[in-house]
């Protein structure tokens, strides 16, 4: 199967929408399983790699919500497949390197994932936009449920769930949400608030998860630790320091305004001006302006443009959605000459950011003509 | 003070992260702190750190030279200082000793609360009963309670027979 073909179009994902999605754009949970009795995937061997996969991969098709899913070995999918993949934030970079005795399988739409043989024999996470973390962990968890009776987890009583690496062991569970945090960020509150939140045992990391940038302002936090605690516990920590984040970004946001709206307004722009007129730009510089248009979008300095526009092309600005609009091999200056031809013409339709539309009526005069 | 992952160059970065009221510590030089990542907190988790370094200082250490072998996999620690992932489900069992104080840093607690698959849920249920039995059983035995300790040796007697019958982990 083409994974093109079965891919939601860009426009269509950048469209759906959650709970809080100004500033959470997903969430997801993930659990880690391992059969037992056999060597983890990283010091199997490929022949015992490619026995753990044929086990693995009919039973997860047998789940109801992978109905029509998409189902593939990774050494059938080209890197280029793959890399598009870790764009869409559905594999992770490790398992794009993976080839033969690793595997993937993608429900309809998008919002149940299972790698096979990645670090763990089988990592499976359940996605959906905005702030459902609560959602998530319900859907894995059933789907768990319903693994469990067709394959048998090493697990053991004292440690929980075995896992390849030790920092997943017990519950196996990872909850994350992604953030996009420009109100922090421009405001200098986002050290402070990255080393509280580690203080709080979770973890906060880059748009492509472990040891990675965070690039177009969006942050990743998760928890850290999986074992001595419920996985409804961690949930709910999570849920908590979320809803505290939100709520520092909105009044980071807020005051921005308030008190330095002419430095806001600069920025959004700046950013709106390079991107509607540039003729070569890189991914990174891309995705960090585009963060800077889709504050403005929330803000309401571009009346009329939904935040699926910007949404739309954080995705297909990327290199390897970029590459695959091009039949002929891009080099990367070639890559950022239509990168920006493309953004120039999704542009178009959108007037520059209008910030009288937020000037509060002239309030120096009233109080001078009292 | 020595960088605690090369062992040679002084330290000069020195780290602390408090996650619930546990506090870990490293201290590096200039040029691991750069291979590690630590100069980028964002990407940056002080227990991966640690799991590279700690963990296979502390398996030498239980293994009193003789090189430990996980019977199942063949995973030594050499291989687990390589890799900093274990090789098998099993192998938590052969490295049990050296992992206690790794998964204590590492983790919240050293036991397993979380979700516990359907057919073992029943075994659980019974061993632990079984332990606050026997525990209930040597405290009336202490209080010279015999009438309760009959009662409590008998229901002893009955867990273990069902626990025998089920199907084990």
């Amino acid at each position: 199967m083409d994974i093109h073909l079965f891919l939601i179009p860009p426009v269509e994902t950048a469209r759906r929408k959650g709970p809080h999605d100004r500033i959470v754009m997903s969430s997801r949970v993930r659990l880690a399983r391992n059969i037992k009795e056999a060597a983890f995937p990283g010091w199997a061997k490929k022949q015992e790699r490619i026995r753990v996969l044929e086990l693995i991969r009919p039973a997860v098709m047998t789940l109801p919500e992978m109905k029509e899913a998409f189902s593939e070995t990774m050494d059938t999918l080209s890197q280029l497949d793959k890399q598009i993949l870790v764009e869409r934030h559905l594999i992770s970079r490790e398992h794009a390197a993976k080839s033969a005795g690793s595997g993937l399988v993608l429900n309809r739409d998008e919002t149940l994932c299972v790698m096979i043989n990645e670090e763990d024999h089988l990592r499976m996470q359940a996605l959906r936009p905005g702030l459902q973390l609560r959602q998530a962990w319900t859907a894995i968890d059933q789907a768990d449920s319903a693994l469990e009776k067709k394959l048998e987890f090493a697990f053991s009583p004292d440690l929980g769930y075995l896992t390849a690496c030790p920092t997943n062991i017990g519950t196996g569970i990872r909850v994350s949400a992604m953030l996009h945090l420009p109100g922090l960020v421009l405001a200098e509150q986002i050290n402070p608030i990255i080393q509280s939140v580690n203080k709080l045992g979770l973890a906060v990391r880059g748009l492509y998860g472990e040891g990675t940038e965070a690039l177009g302002n969006v942050f990743q936090v998760s928890n850290q630790m999986t074992l001595g605690e419920t996985e409804i516990a961690i949930v709910e920590r999570l849920e908590k320091v979320l809803a505290q984040i939100i709520e520092h970004e909105e009044n980071a946001r807020g005051s921005l305004l308030e008190k330095k709206p002419k430095m806001v307004y600069n920025h959004i722009g700046r950013a709106y001006g390079i991107l509607a007129n540039a003729h070569s730009i890189s991914s990174k510089e891309t995705m960090n302006l585009l963060s800077l248009m889709r504050l403005g979008v929330d803000v309401g300095l571009f009346p009329g443009v939904d935040r699926s526009l910007v949404d739309e092309l954080f995705i297909l600005t990327q290199p390897a959605h970029l590459q695959k609009q091009h039949s002929e091999k891009l080099s990367a200056e070639e890559r950022d000459l239509l990168r920006a031809d493309m953004v120039r013409e999704r542009l178009r339709p959108v007037s520059r950011p209008n910030a009288k539309l937020l000037t509060p009526p002239s309030s120096g005069l009233d109080k001078s003509q009292k | 003070m020595l960088c605690c992952v090369c062992k040679e160059k002084e330290a000069t970065v020195h780290l602390t992260q408090i996650a619930g009221e546990k506090m870990q510590k490293v201290d590096l030089c200039e040029e691991c702190a750069k291979t590690k990542g630590v100069n980028d907190p964002t990407g940056f988790s002080l227990a991966d750190l640690l799991l590279g370094l700690g963990a296979s200082q502390e398996i030498e250490q239980a293994a009193g030279g003789a090189e430990l072998k996980c019977p199942r996999c063949g995973f030594t620690q050499a291989d687990f200082k390589k890799a900093g992932r274990l090789g098998c489900p099993d192998c938590y069992q052969t490295f049990a000793e050296a992992l206690e104080g790794l998964l204590k840093t590492m983790h919240k607690g050293t036991r397993h609360v979380g979700k516990v698959p359907e057919s073992l849920r029943h075994t659980r249920d019974l061993s632990d009963r079984l332990k606050l039995l026997q525990k209930k059983l040597s405290k009336a035995i202490e209080e010279e309670d015999f009438e309760e300790a009959a009662i409590l040796r008998d229901e002893i007697k009955q867990t273990t027979a069902r626990l025998a019958n089920t199907p084990t982990a």
